[in-house]
């Protein structure tokens, strides 16, 4: 069973959606014991950092979030992904993150139009083979703040007048700064990669 | 680079496609969530869905289709048409629709972006505007654009960017019908006038129309309806001539 975390900040049924027609069963969820239960977990997300920090820390989610990644496959999706990492700026202020992930959410220093909005290619770092297929491939990327972190967890980025953070990965920790449920048929096969990855840890 | 986009527009009344009913390969005949699923299928960067439903009971149609589309489509789409309050948006966002599209209700009450963005983030709202050429420049049309509000198109493009509008949905009132290709000096100069991303409509006849304003203009995207209908042009077919002319285009199939 597929956990899909329920925190109030939408876009979660194309998310479960997704997964239901890739043959999972899937709940969508804010209870502990569930989300203890499953074999994956996915934290959608569209919205502002602060105010999704706010709900999960409201739902009593931050710290169990953190054990369970250490134990169950987790994925990130545009805010979800900003969320697994130390900080974020989006607001003003600095809010804290879950920390999963160490680097930084800002605002993307770029001099194209925001958002970044619109099909954009993936290009996979050489160490990440088993993502070479989705080389130059395009994903459905919406989101005006990007993640700064530690070369070693970048699987893949995507040039936007600088380089997106795309794809990130630390052991069975994914993030996805695009929507692969909303990016087609190559979205359909992250989503597959995630999983079958996940499975072998 | 990102990749312009190819969308096309369904028209729906009463949860069915009321042009372009008799697409090739479809079992069921008028239905927007099959057709939709065909366009994604053949390429399509993105889908739009503009209702236009007088009653009450279209409108409750309307959020079935939505939620249909949502489970079956897999690219984004945005749902427009009788958009009136921060309600309409709520209702359709939950139903599935990834962005939503204001037009006339906008402009008689422009806090209806702002709460609409504040709420939802301004990724899912769609500020949609009708735009006639005057001896002034280019007003703001509303009510299908038959009623001139007086208000420069620019000027109102700027203030919706302002409001948290995350994207223009341009249409040209002049060439809406006539098929011979999309506005071009409208399309660039609210290109020139926001910093959010602009999706030119109105005017498309023929593929080649279609690569003529990403050539020309910096426009992000381009919506189209009578030529994908009926199947007289396919997207695989648009996107081929822009491949070959040399605009950056979603490539359709995965390996």
């Amino acid at each position: 069973m597929i956990a899909i975390v329920d925190y109030g900040m939408g876009n979660i049924e194309s998310v479960a959606m997704a997964f239901k027609k890739l043959g999972y069963d899937i709940c969508v969820t804010d209870d502990i014991p569930t989300l203890e239960l499953a074999s994956h977990i996915v934290l959608p997300g569209v919205g502002a950092f602060p105010a999704a920090m706010e709900e999960i820390a409201k739902r009593g989610l931050r710290e169990p979030l953190r054990k369970l990644a250490g134990t169950t496959p987790l994925l990130g999706i545009c805010l979800g992904m900003q969320l697994l990492f130390s900080e974020g700026e989006e607001g003003g202020t600095p809010t804290k993150g879950l920390d999963i992930l160490p680097g930084r959410v800002t605002k993307m220093a770029t001099q194209e139009i925001l958002p970044h909005m619109g099909w954009n290619t993936l290009k996979i770092s050489p160490e990440y083979s088993t993502f070479a297929p989705l080389e130059g491939k395009h994903v459905y990327f919406v989101h005006s703040y990007s993640v700064s972190t530690d070369k070693k967890w970048i699987v893949a980025t995507a040039d936007y007048g600088m380089n997106v953070t795309a794809i990130v990965k630390k052991n069975h920790v994914y993030g996805m700064q695009f929507h692969p449920e909303k990016s087609g048929d190559v979205g359909r096969e992250l989503l597959k990669l995630f999983l079958k990855e996940a499975v072998a840890v | 680079m990102i990749a312009k986009r190819v969308i096309p527009c369904l028209d729906v009344k009463d949860g069915k496609v009321v042009k372009g009913t008799n697409f090739v390969g479809l079992r069921t005949v008028g239905d927007p969530v099959a057709l939709a699923m065909a366009y994604s299928q053949e390429g399509a960067d993105e889908i739009i869905f503009l209702d236009i439903s007088a009653t009450n009971e279209g409108r409750r149609t309307l959020f079935d289709m939505v939620k249909q589309t949502a489970e079956n489509v897999f690219v984004p789409f945005t749902v427009g048409g009788g958009v009136k309050t921060v309600e309409d948006v709520t209702d359709l966002l939950k139903a599935g629709a990834d962005k939503v599209a204001m037009n006339s209700a906008a402009v008689q009450n422009p806090s209806l972006i702002k709460e609409s963005a504040y709420r939802f983030g301004s990724q899912c709202i769609v500020v949609a505007i009708d735009a006639k050429r005057f001896d002034d420049g280019w007003h703001v049309m509303t009510h299908g654009g038959k009623k001139d509000s007086g208000i420069d198109a620019l000027e109102w493009a700027k203030q919706a960017e302002e409001l948290g509008a995350g994207e223009i949905l341009l249409t040209s009132v002049d060439h809406d019908g006539v098929k011979t290709g999309f506005d071009l000096p409208l399309t660039q100069a609210v290109v020139d006038a926001v910093r959010i991303p602009v999706i030119a409509s109105g005017g498309c006849g023929a593929p080649h129309h279609i690569a003529e304003v990403f050539k020309s203009t910096d426009v992000s995207a381009a919506l189209a309806a009578s030529i994908f209908h009926d199947h007289t042009h396919s997207i695989k077919e648009v996107k081929d001539l822009c491949q070959k002319q040399g605009v950056n285009i979603r490539a359709i199939g995965l390996f």
